[in-house]
């Protein structure tokens, strides 16, 4: 696929996306008391993760995004997600 | 805990069957076609063998010696001739010959490709895939494997495999025989299985080709005997047969060296019929049908689909101690009862352990047996069966009905008739959500319909024109308490779907209601306990004294259900919404006040006690809770019905009337309409008619004369509303919210108005024309569907047609609506069955992963909301500043409005969107059949 230069990130709709540090991470899993495959899952091929890869560099399988969105029950809610391998093809 | 647990399910785990499994399990081996002989008696190793199971009463099993019921029923086997492809697994197959070597069998890839797609696995492993990644991850190792053209491991070129649907499989066009593709499959070595998806300590790739058929039992295709002593098989038996029969004769050709060709075409219709036995519908092969022509019904066709074994008798399944009956209103009973008939109630029982201290009132229930007659004229409650400790069950009859009483011990459980205040969950189809089944107190009374208080009718959208309802009895006290706890009507006032009432008043409740405080009138002594007879009251207010007089206002009255310090304001359904709101002192009586439980101003109708909007219901919810709420609810209904009683309420056709000279008002005016449409065509012909911005001219055309048409409408509407007043029944019921709106009165009195389909004038029908009584391509507005009479007026025959039109529209509408709507549903509760909120906050699945961090992302249950809001702050503000807290807060909501970009009337709630439309009631019994 051709990569595009367009930054989701920078578009309005597209909330805050933010890698998390592999202790921060370990926080986020303590603080709910679960283990790495409960938390919902973003794949590798996202538009997201592969923006933040050229800026964070390569993000494996099993690093955590934390994403920053507006809410219309909470105003903001942060959410986690596992970063997957990429989609498979059925 | 687990009481009476002895064992629990670890795991189950689904696999296919190897032949020799298929063989270690068979009671018998079948050989022969045939399956009774001529006396009548299963022939065997036959299909009807007797070690198969029993079927008949009376037999014993000959594998168990168990008779029916007890005998579970054996397995048999058929050993077939010639191996042939499991239709059920051709996908598999074709995914493994495409991905292994022709000779050596090995996955075509190598180490180290096998090595990284190993690594995925334990990836996956790792981070939590679901059943659908691991299969995705098999497909794509197979896919990546199928692309090498040559074995890396013995060098052999591979052909190219395709599938012939359903069963044929090719390899660059040569036909490969099941048994070819047996050998291959056989050939795959164990160690190269797993990165395909399958575990080679349960399962064998050669076992997707059959040698071996397993014969279900007799009790899974059981034979029936017809009135004239003919026995008809079950379509799986017949399926079997066709099997045996091909099988016998293709093993007999086989051994007599038969030509080849005949070999395999028999060998081909052997494996149509095992197709045919495990799926009947099959893609690309004709289904195998009975005598009669009806298509057979063979495996999966009993478990697939609506009717099949998953969705109606696994997820659903028919009940014991339930009943249905026709429905029907009942005032005087609470919100939390229902009425339950005699005939039901005896047939319905409650289990009762027999103790200490209730041992003599059972025994005396016990002895009026199980049909006892009314005690001066009321109802008392039998016993249908005692079940004695050792687990027997005897029958109450009237004649043993003494023996078992004075029989009884404790210890015994009996099960006694239905009685009031027993605990049942009562529901109607279609359950859309949690409020279609609540839980009901019983009230046992005569006549044969189930019985409940007209507020209840929302949450079960239930009305009495045939509808029927399903009452179920609960057997267990931890039934009974979460029942009453959770599922009772009076904790589901509140709707969690909009934070506000779903049970409420609805028409003549409101009306009562409306009656009683518009204006708020005087009653004398008399009236006054008339209306108060039912409501429950120790004292009357202090009355007014006119003239000597007592008299007691309708506000009076309804205080008197109000609870005590109860204190609100807002604007009732009368208010016309004026520029300046005149507040106590408004005119129509529409600014409802409440101080200290005592209602000063305002009229009391739909906005404060019908279901969806009704306030003071809302806040007597919220602030003195469900028990509260259902003693106003209760008392409210009686003092309604009161009401309406005393003043006598009544609507008809000349509810509708209006002086001669409206109606002469009226057609001028819509002549002049129908003048102005047919100018607006005019100049379009003419080509003067100016056209709008991003409009064609016909669409200018028919935006205009649909405006014009329109407001015609509204206006007639207007001059037919003028000399309707307050003091008219219809229109108190549509100002209200009772029943009806004012549009439907201005059609009645008024004028109908354009009719549409899909939003347009109407057109089709004829060339260029709706109907041949017009001009073709005339665009006036009676040629394209304007009705000018009234309802009550009567329509031409022109006007007739057409409203037939748009009726037909909001018909063919719902209809479509409601089944798109009903498969989204299902689709939607298949998805969302198995979340559940969690201690800690957290939404999860069954497999513990989670869906959303915090429910709902604010964590507040929407049962409990003020519309969705956690707090409400308005109404912080009133309790604690009183009435300043107004002009507070309208103060803040120009600060907040500001930032936020919704701006909300204070007292304004997001409405129900009520679509308006016409109600083509056929009665709801009428579309059982």
């Amino acid at each position: 696929m051709v990569e595009s230069d367009l930054h989701v990130l920078e578009h309005d709709l597209v909330p805050e996306h933010t890698l998390l540090s592999e202790q921060e991470a370990e926080k986020v899993l303590a603080k709910f008391k679960i283990t790495k495959d409960q938390l919902p899952k973003i794949r590798k091929d996202d538009a997201c993760i592969r923006i933040l890869e050229r800026i964070e560099g390569p993000i494996n399988p099993g690093r955590v995004i934390q994403i920053r969105r507006k809410s219309d029950t909470a105003e903001e809610f942060i959410v986690y997600r596992l970063v997957i391998s990429k989609e498979l093809k059925g | 805990m687990m009481r009476g647990v002895s064992k629990r399910i670890g795991s189950i785990k689904f696999s296919a069957l190897s032949p020799d499994e298929i063989r270690k399990m068979s009671a018998t081996k079948v050989i022969t076609a045939d399956t009774y002989d001529d006396d009548g008696f299963p022939i065997d190793m036959g299909l009807m063998d007797p070690h198969l199971g029993v079927i008949e009463p009376g037999l014993r099993c000959k594998t168990c010696g168990n008779k029916v019921d007890e005998c579970p029923g054996h397995f048999g086997h058929i050993d077939l001739a010639m191996p042939v492809i499991h239709v059920g697994l051709v996908k598999e197959i074709k995914k493994l010959l495409q991905s292994t070597c022709k000779t050596c069998g090995k996955l075509l890839m190598t180490k180290e490709e096998a090595q990284r797609k190993a690594q995925e696995w334990e990836l996956m492993d790792d981070l939590g895939g679901d059943a659908i990644d691991y299969r995705l991850l098999a497909k794509g190792t197979a896919k990546d494997a199928s692309k090498n053209t040559t074995c890396p491991h013995c060098g052999q070129e591979q052909g190219k495999i395709t599938l012939d649907k359903p069963t044929t499989f090719r390899e660059d066009g040569h036909k490969l025989t099941p048994k070819e593709v047996r050998e291959r499959l056989e050939r795959i070595p164990d160690e190269d299985l797993p990165p395909l998806g399958i575990d080679p300590n349960s399962c064998r790739p050669e076992w997707m080709v059959l040698t071996a058929l397993a014969v279900p039992p007799v009790t899974v295709r059981p034979s029936i005997t017809l009135e004239s002593g003919d026995r008809s098989e079950d379509d799986l038996t017949h399926k079997l047969v066709d099997v045996l029969r091909i099988n016998q004769r293709l093993r007999e050709n086989r051994d007599a060296g038969a030509p080849q060709l005949i070999v395999e075409d028999l060998w081909e219709l052997l494996q149509y019929h095992v197709t045919t036995y495990f799926d009947n519908q099959t893609s690309g092969i004709p289904p195998a049908r009975h005598r009669s022509g009806r298509p057979l019904k063979t495996l999966v066709q009993r478990l697939k689909g609506k009717e099949g074994r998953f969705r109606s008798n696994l997820s659903g399944k028919r009940v014991n101690f339930s009943a249905r009956t026709v429905i029907s209103p009942d005032p005087s009973l609470s919100i939390n009862e229902v009425g339950v008939p005699y005939e039901a109630a005896r047939e319905l029982t409650v289990p009762v352990h027999v103790t200490k201290a209730n041992i003599d009132v059972l025994k005396a229930m016990v002895k009026r047996g199980s049909s006892p007659a009314l005690e001066d004229g009321r109802y008392t409650p039998g016993v249908n069966y005692v079940i004695r400790s050792d687990g027997r069950r005897m029958k109450v009859t009237d004649r043993n009905a003494e023996m078992i009483a004075d029989g009884l011990e404790i210890g015994y459980v009996v099960e006694r008739h239905l009685m009031d205040k027993d605990v049942v969950l009562f529901n109607r189809q279609p359950s859309l959500h949690r409020m279609s089944m609540m839980a009901h107190t019983v009230r046992v009374m005569p006549w044969k319909t189930f019985r409940f208080n007209l507020c209840v009718c929302p949450p079960y959208n239930a009305d009495f024109d045939g509808d029927e309802m399903n009452l179920h009895v609960l057997q267990s006290d931890e039934a009974r308490a979460e029942a009453m706890i959770l599922m009772r009507v009076q904790e589901h006032i509140l709707s969690p779907r909009f934070g506000g009432p779903v049970i409420g008043a609805i028409h003549d409740h409101i009306t009562g209601t409306f009656l009683l405080t518009h204006q708020d009138p005087k009653f004398d002594k008399q009236e006054t306990l008339s209306i108060l007879s039912k409501v429950k009251h120790d004292h009357l207010p202090e009355p007014l004294v006119v003239d000597g007089k007592e008299y007691w206002t309708g506000h009076q009255l309804f205080s008197m259900v109000l609870p005590e310090g109860f204190h609100t304001t807002f604007k009732a359904s009368i208010c016309r919404n004026c520029a300046v709101c005149k507040k106590e002192e408004c005119d129509l009586d529409a600014y409802v006040k409440i101080r200290e439980g005592k209602l000063i101003t305002g009229t009391i109708d739909e906005k404060a006690i019908g279901s969806f909007k009704g306030k003071i219901l809302d806040k007597i919810t919220r602030d003195y809770g469900a028990d509260s709420a259902r003693e106003f609810l209760d008392n409210v209904t009686k003092l309604a019905i009161g009401a309406i009683m005393v003043r006598g309420f009544t609507t008809g056709i000349d509810d509708e009337d209006i002086p001669e000279e409206a109606t002469h008002q009226i057609n001028e005016m819509l002549k002049d309409s129908v003048r102005k449409v047919s100018e607006y065509v005019q100049a379009y012909r003419d080509g003067t008619l100016e056209q709008r911005p991003g409009r064609s001219l016909e669409e200018t055309l028919e935006v205009e004369v649909m405006k014009t048409l329109g407001s015609a409408r509204d206006e007639a509407g207007q001059i037919a509303g003028r000399h309707l007043g307050m003091e008219n029944s219809a229109v108190i019921m549509a100002r209200s919210g009772a029943r009806g709106s004012m549009l439907n009165l201005s059609q009645m009195a008024g004028c109908i108005g354009q009719q549409a389909v899909r939003g347009e004038r109407l057109s089709r029908g004829y060339w260029n024309r709706t109907l041949p009584h017009f001009k073709k391509g005339d665009l006036g507005a009676q040629a394209k569907g304007f009705v000018q009479n009234s309802y009550k007026s009567g329509l031409t025959p022109t006007e007739f047609f057409f409203h037939s039109m748009g009726g037909r529209e909001g018909l063919v509408d719902t209809a479509v609506r409601t089944s798109r709507s009903g498969y989204m549903q299902r689709r939607l509760i298949n998805a969302l069955e198995d979340l559940k909120l969690k201690q800690d906050g957290t939404v999860r699945n069954t497999a513990d992963m989670i869906v959303q961090l915090q429910y709902g992302e604010d964590g507040v249950d929407p049962c409990r909301s003020v519309q969705g809001d956690a707090v409400d702050i308005d109404d912080i503000l009133a309790e604690v500043l009183g009435d300043d807290a107004e002009a507070l807060a309208r103060l803040e909501e120009k600060k907040v409005a500001g930032y936020a970009t919704i701006e909300k009337d204070l007292m304004e709630t997001i409405e129900e969107e009520e679509v308006e439309e016409p109600e083509y009631d056929a009665g709801g019994g009428g579309g059982e059949d």
